[in-house]
């Protein structure tokens, strides 16, 4: 009986939506390239990498709002449909960076809420009038009935993404993308908001895409993590694993160079050089002129994602990273 | 004894009826870092405001190099401003969006008379490349660049004034961890070079131990006893 258990096949994971060889490029210039993964029913899947590394153009282009003259290929599916017109805003919605820039200044945000709802549901004004009530109390809007009235300037920063947050669960969504949610707001407020956030998905049962730089966020908030460098897969796998013990190089970078416990160093250890301008890249490997570990191999060919060590890797020398991932990268300045 | 970089005494900034800043009083030593922490809306932006002139106070002083800031007029006060500058949590708000990276960076330069044909050029190349942005990005406007790259084009824009002292209002907060680490390193190079002075705000208390000499912490507008004496 009990071998029975311990030799079963690994779980396959159900997938909500799945997305094959994603490209979004610029006039000929690739920005995302061959971008393959999914997301599971009810999970947080972070996603993180450097600024520019083609997170916001992922998720816009789950969400089909890519900015004008980009194209995309590949495939997305969600619960295997590669129809997605149906689903966004309502089964995938959003929540973006920027909340004033997702509410129309010239009414209240009550308003717009109820509007968001009627668009959704069959129901009266004054049912959606009051759905939406429901929703900003839901979100923890002090005096909801009231706030509603208001409009959205006269709103803190943190009450403004946490309605924005209220617009995007109105249709009970499987899937929120939220880009940055909290960015723009301060350390306290950031807190506030990921925790409403996080409360709000569970209610649902929603699944989370949280794109974000902050890796002490995707260390509590997520479930798995996509690292991505230069439009691509670097690393993907449970949070745990991936941060705990990374095996793509450019994965144990961003690690170094989070500031640690310890004496007072006024220098962190960082990554060195930038990363490449799309249209720009290196031969070979993508990371590889900031790579401690690269070798010949990385500047011929670019490695393909391969499962290593209960995740996925793309590297051609992750069995080769060290367990001391802070000492591969150099600290400060060169004098 | 030469006069500290920035001398605040008794700073009170009221928004209506409210007291925003009550009677804050602290000084920054030329290539030191001054953190300024405490919960939000407590008075840090507004005191960090208010020592760049941004806002006038409605009672205190502001010594810049010496020089007290709250009585001069605005056309006195322009000649100092580039040497104290903001860096500020959003850049897309500092600069223009139909400007060139390259013209926001250079623009400095060209207002205070630094700019010449043949170098202007490269030094504004040499920015963008110190605070860590490919200097092809350049030729890019601010909505043209991920939140990250714009952030490094404002904070390039900022060292380009050759400034004495630096305003950071959550300057790195926004911005990836090997970003960040390379702009906290890049600032404690151009302390170490040139001597800034910088007003850090900040809440993220592992940068801050790490980069800041001295702590404020402020409470409710007021200094927190709890802060370590200078
Ligand atoms: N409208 C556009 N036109 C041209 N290039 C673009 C456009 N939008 C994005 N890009 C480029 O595509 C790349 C990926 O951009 P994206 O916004 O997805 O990055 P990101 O990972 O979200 O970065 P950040 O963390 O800074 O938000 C960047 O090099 C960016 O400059
Ligand atoms: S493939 Fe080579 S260059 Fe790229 S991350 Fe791995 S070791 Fe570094
Ligand atoms: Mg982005």
């Amino acid at each position: 009986m009990e071998s029975e258990v311990t030799q079963a096949p690994p779980v396959r994971h159900p997938s909500l939506l799945s997305v094959r060889d994603l490209r979004v490029s610029f006039v000929g210039t690739e920005a995302v390239r061959r971008l393959s993964f999914d997301v599971r029913p009810g999970e947080v899947l972070a996603l993180v990498g450097e600024s520019g590394a083609g997170k916001s153009l992922t998720a816009r282009a789950l969400l089909g709002m890519l900015p004008r003259g980009a194209a995309m290929s590949g495939e997305i599916r969600l619960d295997g449909s590669a129809d997605l017109a149906a689903a966004r805003g309502r089964r995938i919605s959003l929540v973006p960076q920027d909340a004033l820039s997702a509410l129309s200044p010239v009414h209240p945000v009550g308003e717009q809420l109820a509007a968001a709802v009627r668009s959704l549901h069959r129901v009266s004004r004054a049912e959606a009038r009051e759905r939406a009530v429901a929703a900003l109390d839901r979100v923890g809007i002090p005096d909801a009935a009231r706030r509603a009235r208001a409009y959205p300037h006269e709103y803190s920063g943190g009450m403004r993404q946490r309605a924005v947050i209220a617009m995007a669960m109105l249709g009970e969504p499987d899937l929120v993308v939220a880009d940055e949610p909290t960015t723009a707001l301060d350390a306290e407020r950031r807190e506030q908001v990921l925790r409403v956030l996080a409360e709000q998905r569970e209610a649902a049962g929603a699944a989370l895409l949280l794109v974000t730089h902050d890796l002490d966020v995707v260390r509590d908030h997520a479930d798995r993590v996509l690292v991505m460098y230069a439009g691509r897969l670097s690393e993907l796998g449970p949070v745990g694993e991936v941060l705990n013990r990374p095996r793509a190089p450019y994965t144990a970078g961003l690690l170094a160079c989070l500031p640690q416990d310890g004496p007072r160093r006024r220098r962190l250890p960082t990554l060195p050089g930038t990363p490449p301008a799309p249209g720009a890249l290196p031969p070979g490997c993508a990371f590889a002129p900031r790579c401690p570990l690269a070798a010949d191999v990385c500047r011929t060919g670019e490695p393909e994602p391969r499962t290593v060590d209960g995740r996925l890797v793309a590297c051609h020398r992750a069995d080769e990273v060290p367990a001391d991932t802070v000492t591969l990268f150099a600290e400060g300045r060169p004098a | 004894m030469t006069a500290p970089l920035l001398d605040v005494r008794d700073l009170v900034v009221r928004y209506g009826s409210v007291t925003a800043v009550d009677g804050v009083s602290f000084a920054l030593e030329a290539g030191e870092t001054l953190a300024l922490d405490g919960p939000s809306g407590c008075g840090k932006s507004t005191t960090a405001l208010t020592v760049l002139q941004l806002r006038r106070p409605d009672a205190g002083e502001v010594r810049f190099e010496g020089r007290e800031l709250t009585t001069l007029t605005e056309r006195e006060l322009r000649p100092l401003r580039p040497r104290m500058q903001p860096v500020f949590q959003d850049p897309y708000g500092s600069l223009n969006p139909r400007h060139r990276i390259r013209d926001a960076v250079a623009e400095p330069l060209k207002v205070q008379g630094r700019w010449t044909d043949a170098d202007g050029p490269a030094r504004v190349a040499a920015l963008l490349d110190r605070v860590g942005l490919d200097p092809s990005y350049g030729d890019r406007r601010p909505h043209e660049l991920s939140g990250g790259q714009c952030q490094r084009a404002g904070i390039a824009r900022a060292l380009a004034s050759e400034p004495r002292l630096l305003v950071l209002d959550e300057p790195v907060s926004a911005l990836d961890p090997s970003v960040r680490a390379g702009v906290l390193n890049l600032l404690a190079d151009l302390q170490d070079d040139l001597g800034l002075g910088y007003l850090f705000i900040c809440h993220d208390r592992a940068v801050v131990r790490h980069f800041a000499d001295r702590v404020v912490r402020m409470r409710d507008g007021r200094i927190s006893p709890s802060s370590p004496p200078r």
